[in-house]
Parts: structure tokens; sequence; C-alpha cells
């Protein structure tokens, strides 16, 4: 039931945000900026090695150290018997302190707390670990091979049949298909198969993990930290601790970025466990060194793929096997990659498979729109090769095959409303499509699809006595949501949004709610705010007609007013603030809480236009300029969708163009710091036009279409066709680094 | 325990004392004992900027300057940028532009671009780019900050001297 | 008569028939049915496997009503970024032992 034609008078507006003035003060609290009187800091011991058997650990000369309090190692940690389902806890657990073996280089072995952080890491030192040195592998088609060394001797490939009888690295086998490969191929004139390469990257996120924990006489625990949902942190250290969940009350902090990184726990289970053992607070900080070695990342690939058209442009069929990393346990999004590449475009006969590899690296974390850069960078180059075969204009090109309402998605249903071909068109008639480009110069196009997530949520819009209201929010703010909230409050109650005053609530004091994650936030807890709000006119209309003595049916709401319908007296209209002020006469406070779980997200489309210019001395590109266009179904505040997307092709541009994590022949991250994991600075990149295309959501009360993850999608194709046009060299192997583009360039004069 | 020295510093124009050992970096004395964590840590290694302040006035990472390196010297942190309630037009800009998303970059880049607009109150967009090319952002792609800062360079070039103090 | 389409992965339960037209009020019902023509779909479905009605996919469905015209995938589910956390079947699933305490 979008409102269509109504005129929104709050959404779609600039407000500044409600927590602005703390976070450009230095007022506001992150992860870290936490602490408690008597207070411990706690220090993480990782593994020197990337595959190793723990014979055994010896903490003795540790607790030797004067302020040293507490050492714990896995056989802290309750045996997880059994695990399965989205969250494996068996993993997990594992993560968190290895246990008999390590899985890879910076796996946590054992933590500290100590009076001091000096002493904390001196104590690490003097704690013995004694490994057996394992082979270890961390290529992922090495990692395939049957001879190379397990990193789980027990794990035998799912989705095989017959079932393997020997163990693997590989995880699981998914496949994506339909229709007729062979007579998909037979009809198409030109046919492209072509290998791509991708390395594993990190979210990158400024603020490292933190956290403080404590654990009362009682057994209480309270954790604040910064996470992507305290909600998921209480859950996943209650049950990788064997706790009940009402034993953990977890205080969000203010988030410092996460980008999916900050989707599972690390420190959090350490923290407590510290604080249990110590009887004291404990503070953990991950050090940016910890963070590149531990943490995320997201996967590095290997894809194989084959696209064929018609003449006309009409892709007939496409065949993709694609090798993801996994890290050190399984869940790499490598089927959500399957299911992703192929998305904006109808082709019939398809087979997609996917491999969920395990190497020893870090467990994969999520990473925006999780595995969707990944295949579709190796099916929009295909796409831009065919063009260029062809004869056809890109966008043209992807016109001719754009998935609409009613076509078939890759992965099964038909999708309902979506703004594909908007996006397309859009980017067509963009003065950029036309501006004229100079030696050296080129320009690329690339598309990208997300789903985008519903989910749970909840949220509480109370009212208080002078007329204002709080509206109180269950998912952590990492990019602007709580101004989002409040002016769809401020919509639903008719008043200002600066009357509106939004608050992120500890798991103690709002309902459940999924993570802030997905692209979910505006969409679905935005769902809850609305009906919380229209609760909360419930109630106000059925003050109003206590006050005038009249029947509720007969009181309307109206721009923030109460409003007596006609033939019902002489009644001046009652602001919401008069009501308020009013309301313990009348029944008391008025507030509206709602949880649901959020049916109707939608997914989101963009196509990018990039314009790069290449040193074809040193291998340089540059990026001159980026438009990026998108179906944001409706931008409640369009300046922080404006910076979505932004944020996102900058991530894109990096991942393209430089971010790598490079592993040496031990498994050891060469490279754990900003200096050498180069992710863009202001100086790499020019201004990001946003070009927001609405095609309104029918299932939202505002049309929202989720907005954060699908601009990081297009970005490593857009690069790459664009060094395509300025070179004439195809880069299939990111990042597009200087060194790689000037070899590549080397190879194309001298072959 | 390891020896500490006794250091004298002015903080935002107040003056300071503190103890610190040799090897702490003013960075964790500024967050860890004077409770200013405004400062923000992202490295300890002068990669990120969050931690930026002035040091006599001058641009520095906290994190690679020593706390006894402040010894006799002036400390300018992102707490005292603005005056009272009224933002530093840096600060102002920011917000109107919507330019932080999660924020934790944003007291470094304000502590930077003030010092940038102090030394150069008319910079051309490449400048302000080159400038905060160490204060790195995750989240916004950096356009809403640039033009923030230029925004604000703008208005305080056309603003009384008396507000530029 | 919804129309119920089986991916790859189910089709070992469905002797490789890859659709089929099922009469049913909602989702329960329909997996129920299901489950009793092709033995062991149903816990397939319900642990492995999101839903797709009408073209939405719904991670954890259990009453949604379907039409007569309904369509129905079924497909993976996803993961990480989709800001799923463990469901608490999930959860349930993670039986844990008492900690064998440090080593003193």
């Amino acid at each position: 039931m979008a409102k269509g034609q109504k005129k929104f008078r709050s959404v779609g507006t600039r407000p500044i945000r409600h927590d602005g003035i703390d976070k450009v003060t230095g007022r506001a609290n992150y992860g870290a900026d936490f602490a408690l009187p008597g207070m411990l800091w706690g220090g993480v011991l990782r593994s020197p090695h990337a595959h190793a058997r723990v014979l055994g650990i010896d903490a003795s000369k540790a607790l030797e150290i004067e302020g040293v309090k507490a050492v714990i190692t896995s056989a802290d940690l309750p045996v997880i018997e059994a695990g399965d389902g989205p969250t494996n806890f068996w993993d997990l657990s594992r993560n968190i302190l290895a246990r008999d073996k390590v899985l890879y280089h910076g796996h946590a072995v054992a933590a500290v707390a100590a009076t001091t952080a000096v002493i904390a890491a001196r104590a690490l030192e003097r704690v013995e670990v004694e490994y057996e040195v394992l082979p270890q592998v961390q290529d992922v088609m090495e990692a395939m091979s049957p001879d190379a060394p397990l990193l789980h001797e027990d794990m035998f490939t799912k989705g095989l049949d017959p079932k393997p009888e020997h163990p693997s690295n590989v995880a699981r086998r998914m496949e994506i298909a339909r229709g007729d490969l062979e007579n998909g191929f037979a009809q198409a004139n030109v046919v492209v198969e072509r290998e791509f390469t991708t390395r594993s990257v990190h979210q990158g996120y400024i603020e490292p993990h933190a956290v403080v924990a404590r654990t009362g006489e009682d057994g209480q625990v309270v954790v604040w930290c910064s996470s992507q949902g305290h909600f998921m942190v209480r859950q996943y250290c209650a049950t990788v601790l064997g706790l009940d969940t009402s034993q953990i009350k977890v205080i969000p902090a203010e988030i410092g970025g996460g980008f999916g990184g900050k989707t599972t726990v690390y420190l959090e289970p350490l923290a407590i466990l510290l604080s249990q053992r110590s009887g004291r607070p404990v503070k953990i900080v991950m050090s940016r060194e910890e963070e590149f070695r531990a943490t995320g990342p997201a996967p590095g690939s290997r894809i194989r793929a084959k696209l064929g058209a018609r003449n006309d442009g009409t892709l007939t069929a496409c065949e993709a096997q694609l090798y993801f990393e996994a890290g050190a346990f399984p869940g790499s999004p490598v089927m959500a990659a399957c299911m992703t590449m192929l998305a904006p475009y109808t082709v019939e006969n398809l087979s997609l498979v996917g491999y969920d590899v395990c190497v020893n690296k870090p467990k994969t974390a999520a990473y925006r729109a999780p595995g969707a850069p990944i295949g579709s960078f190796a099916i929009e180059t295909l796409i831009d090769e065919l063009a260029e075969m062809l004869g056809i204009d890109p966008v043209d090109l992807r016109l001719h095959n754009a998935a609409h309402e009613g076509s078939q998605a890759p992965y099964g249903p038909k999708f309902r409303r979506i703004g594909y071909r908007e996006t397309l068109e859009t980017a067509r008639a963009h003065p950029q499509y036309r501006t004229p480009l100079e030696r050296n110069q080129g320009r690329g196009v690339a598309s990208g699809f997300w789903f985008n997530a519903g989910m749970q949520s909840s949220a509480a819009v109370n009212v208080n006595e002078d007329g204002t209201v709080q509206v109180v929010s269950p998912n952590p703010d990492i990019g602007g949501s709580r101004v989002s909230l409040a002016l769809m409050a401020a919509e639903e109650l008719g008043i200002d949004v600066e009357r509106v005053r939004p608050v992120v609530a500890d798991t103690e004091t709002i309902g459940y709610s999924d993570l802030t994650g997905g692209s979910r936030v505006t969409f679905a807890t935005g769902m809850a705010v609305v009906e919380a709000a229209r609760k909360v006119i419930e109630q106000l209309r059925e003050r109003a007609a206590k006050i005038w003595g009249i029947d509720v049916s007969q009181v309307e709401w109206n721009e923030g007013y109460a409003l007596p319908g006609q033939g019902n007296g002489e009644h001046d209209p009652l602001s919401l603030a008069e009501i308020a002020t009013s309301a313990s006469r009348t029944g008391g406070t008025i507030c509206g809480n709602v949880s649901l779980n959020a049916r109707g997200a939608a997914p989101g489309f963009a196509t990018h236009i990039c314009d790069v210019e290449v040193d074809p001395e040193t291998g340089r590109v540059e990026i001159l300029r980026y438009a990026a266009v998108q179906d944001v179904g409706k931008a409640i505040h369009p300046s922080y969708v404006e910076g979505q997307m932004q944020g996102g092709v900058a991530q894109g541009i990096g991942w393209a163009l430089n971010e790598e994590l490079v592993y040496d022949e031990d498994g050891v991250l060469e490279n754990p710091g900003f200096l050498d994991y180069r992710i863009p600075v202001a100086s790499d990149l020019p201004m990001i036009d946003t070009i927001l295309v609405e095609v309104a959501n029918p299932t939202h009360p505002y049309g929202v279409r989720g907005v954060g993850e699908v601009p990081i999608v297009p970005p490593l194709a857009a690069v790459a066709n664009a060094i395509y046009a300025a070179t004439g060299v195809r880069m299939r192997d990111l990042p597009i680094s200087p060194p790689r583009l000037v070899d590549a360039l080397d190879g194309k004069h001298s072959g | 325990m390891d020896p500490k020295t006794h250091v004298h510093t002015h903080i935002n124009g107040e003056p300071v004392e503190f103890l610190s050992e040799a090897y702490r970096s003013l960075l964790e004395i500024l967050r860890d004992e004077l409770m200013l964590t405004g400062t923000k840590e992202g490295c300890t290694t002068g990669d990120c900027g969050a931690c930026s302040v002035t040091l006599d006035g001058r641009l520095v990472c906290s994190c690679l300057v020593l706390a006894v390196e402040a010894e006799g010297r002036r400390v300018g942190t992102v707490e005292g940028i603005a005056r009272g309630e009224t933002l530093h037009p840096v600060q102002q800009k920011l917000l109107e532009h919507a330019a932080l998303q999660c924020g934790v970059c944003t007291p470094g880049i304000v502590v930077a671009a003030t010092s940038l607009l102090e030394r150069n109150p008319d910079p051309t967009e490449r400048e302000v780019r080159y400038w905060l090319a160490g204060n790195l952002c995750r989240c916004t792609g950096y356009d809403k900050i640039i033009r923030a800062v230029l925004d604000a360079a703008s208005e305080l070039r056309g603003a009384s001297p008396n507000v530029l103090e | 008569m919804a129309r119920v389409f089986f991916p790859a992965s189910l089709r070992s339960f469905t002797g490789e028939l890859a659709e089929l037209s099922i009469p049913a009020g909602n989702l329960r019902e329909l997996i129920a049915t299901l489950d009793s023509r092709f033995p062991g779909i149903g816990d397939a479905i319900r642990s492995g496997l999101a839903v797709a009605i009408d073209g939405e996919i719904i991670q954890d469905g259990f009453l949604e009503e379907l039409g007569p015209e309904s369509e129905i995938h079924f497909v993976p589910p996803i993961s990480g970024g989709s800001g799923r956390a463990g469901s608490a079947p999930a959860q349930a699933a993670a039986r844990t032992s008492a900690p064998a305490g440090f080593p003193s």
C-alpha cells in the first residue's frame, strides 16, 4: 500500500542527524571509549603458525607475573558438540579459541587479563604453547586437490551424490541450474569463456573491535561493545559460554564501521570469561594488526565463466564454476555469488556451481553484499566483452536482457516490481556517458544486484509529557539510521523531526532485533517504527475522543492534530502536545511497541559508469569521473542514501585497484596495516555522482528498498571495463594494482 | 612498575599534568588517563589519522608522539574545537552535508580540516583532498567530507575576524 | 493449487521431479503435504532452505498464506551480510557440555 502520489512532509528531507553533534565534537562513545573502575586489560595470544596441532599450553609462568589476574584457553570454554544451521557454533567456539588445532596464522590460542595493557602483553609472551607444525594450504585450487593438507580431518563435502568416501577441504558443492545448457550455447553466435581471480580483502572499518565485560557476584554479565547487533552478541556469547540469554546484558556503543565485519563475536566471550575468572571488569581492544590477521576477510576466489549470446544480443546460456575461500571454517558466500551474478539478466539456460573451500586463512566474514561483487565482476566483464564482439552498446546489451517484473531470477522465483531497467535508462541518459574521452582514458559500465533483507525488528515510540517523542531502536546506528527512523515517525505523527529523539537501546530495554546488516534497518526496523507510530496515533485519537466526549471513530488524525469529524460539535483541533500533556488524565502514558518479522523486502539494482585514465608508464589508474545510478525504492533521508552509494563505490574501487591481503609461503599475512593494505584515501577519488531512481517497493509503507549493499557490486567490473577501454587490456585478476597492470601492458606490447 | 615522568602541558588551552612511562604514546595518555576519548585509535601506526591532534599548532598523529614529548607544549584535540555550544564551521558543515556515517574518523577529520583552514583559508578541492589523504574514512567515499570542508572554508572567509578567532 | 518448484538439491527426494502443483492454504500445510509424499523433504527444507513465495524470499516461513496462483521456490538461505544472526533452532542445535576447567 504505497502512498503513491502522497506528498511527504518529513520523508525525503535532509535534517541534521540527532546524534551528529556528539560525533563531530568527540563526545560520542565508541567501543574502545568505555572504562570502569578497577578494570583489567585483556590481550589475546595468537598462533604463530598457519596450521599446527596444539600439543599443550602452559600458562604458569604468565600467572607468576605481578598484575596478571587470569589466563584462559579453549579448555575454559564449554565443548560445543554439534553445530549446524546459519551460525555454526561448533566453528564459532573454535574460532574464538583454538581447540586441538590452530587453523590460521593469528588464530586465538589463549587470553590474559592484567592490571595494565603492558603487563597483559608481557604475560602473553610467557604463555608457553607447544605446537606440532602441519603443512598448510592458502590457495583455493590447491586446497581442493586430493593430497592437500586437511584443515578438518572429518569434513566430507556436502552436496555430492554419491556421498564422498574421503574427507576434503571442500565443505560444500552448490548448484543453480535451469534450462538446457547445450542447447543454449548451440543457439549462441558468440561465446566467451574466461577465468577470473580475486584476492582476500578486508572490510577495513576504522574502529577496531573493542569490548568491556563485567560479571557480577550473581553471575549477571554486562557487556559494552560495538557490533552490528548487540542481540547477536548476547546470543552468541550465551551459546558459546553455555549461559542463559537472560544472564547477559549487552549495551551497544557507537559503532565505527562494520560492513559485515562486525556480525560475529571474537573478543566478547573472552572478556566475559576473563571477567568471571578475575572478578573484575575486563577490557580488550584489538590492534589493527590483529584485525587484519584474525578478522574478516572477504574471500579470495577463482571463477571460470562462459557466456553465450545471439547476434541480436540475447544472452542464451551461462555456465560458471565458482571456487571461494571460506577460510578456516566453512561458510563463504559462494552461493550468494551464484544467485546474484546473473540476477540482472534473463538467461534461460544456466548452470552455476559453487564450491565452499576451507584454507588456512581467517574465517571469512560478511562484507557488504557478501559474494555478489565477486560473481558480478566475472559476469559484467563477460558482458562487456560480448558487447564489443557484437558491436552493441554495453548499456543497450544489458537493457536487451534486463530482468523485469515477472521475469524469473536465476535462483527461481519471479521478480516483483524492480527498477533495473530504469537504472540502465538513467545511466544511458547521464551526461557522463557522452563526455568525450582523451588518450589513455576509458569508460566502463557495470550493473549489480542484491537481495536486501527484512527479518526480525522491534521498535517503540514513546510520547513524552511535553509532546516530544522518543523512537527506540534496537539496531546500532552505523550510517544514519537514527535520523531515518525519526523521519518516519515524524511523518506518521505529523510533527517536526526535531521533536523526535531517536535512541538505540540495550538488550534489556527493547525487543529482539536481527543484525544491522542486509540493508535492512531503514526497511525493517523502519516498518516497526511506522507500525508503532500508528499504534500511538490510535491512542491519540482515543484520548481526543475522550476529551471531546465523542466516538473515537469520529476522530481523524491529520498533520499532528486530532480533528473532530463533521457533525460532532465545535471543537478546536488538539495537537499531539496538548493530548500528551493531559495523558495522565485520559488513561496514562501514550506509547506504541511493535515487534515484527518484516516481509516484503525488495531487491535493489544499480548501474555504474566509471571513467579512468591509465598512466601506461606506471600502471597507475586514476578515477576521473564516477556516476552511480541505483533504484532505492524511496529515499527517506536522501543524503544518507547518497552516502551509502558513495561509500560502496569507494570500497568497490579499492577492491578493484589496490586492496589485497598478501600471504607469504608460510601463510603469514605480509601487509597487516593500512600502510600496505591500501584503502582509498581522499586524494585517490573524484566526487562520486549519485542518481537516485525511486521505483517504490509496493510492500513498504513508504516504498523503501534496502540501499547499503548494492553499490559495492558494480565497481569491480566497471573499473576493469574502463581500464580495458583505455588500454585494450582485459584485467581479470584483481586487484588491478600498478605492477599487475604494467605487466599486462608490457605483455600486450611484446605479444 | 616502570618509571614515570611528570609531564606539564596545555590541552585545549588548559594546564594539564600527568605521569607517563617513557614508552606511552600521547594518544594512550589522552584516551586512557585523561579520558579525552574524542581522539580515536584506528591503527597506532600513523596511517589512519583518527588520532589527529595539534602539537604547538602543528597537525600530528598522536599515536606517533610520545606522551613525554608533550612537556611544555600545547596540545589541541577535537574536544577543543567548538566554542562552548557553538560548533566550528567545519563541524557544522560536516553535519549539514551528512558527511559522516559511522563517525569514528570524524574527530580526526575535524582536527585536520580546521588545521588546514587555519593555514590555507581558500583551498582548492585538490588541496583539501591531499591534506585529508592521511585521514582514512571507510564509509563516505569522501565526497561529502570534501564538500563540507570547502563550504566551511567559504563561510569562514565570509565571516568576521571575531568569529574566526 | 500452488505451483512448487524444486531446486536440484531437493530432487533426490522428488525422484528428479522439478515442478508440482499442490493444494495448500499455507506454507506449513504445503510442507506437510510434500513431506508425506516425499519423506524427508520437510526436514531438508526446514534445516537448509529459505522459501520464496511469489517472488519474495522468506528466511523462516511457517504460516504464510498461499494463493491459488502462488508460486513456491526453495532457495538457499542468504547468510552473513543478510543481517541474519543464528536462529533459535541453530542455537538449540549447538549442544554444550561443561567446560573442562583450566589446568591449574
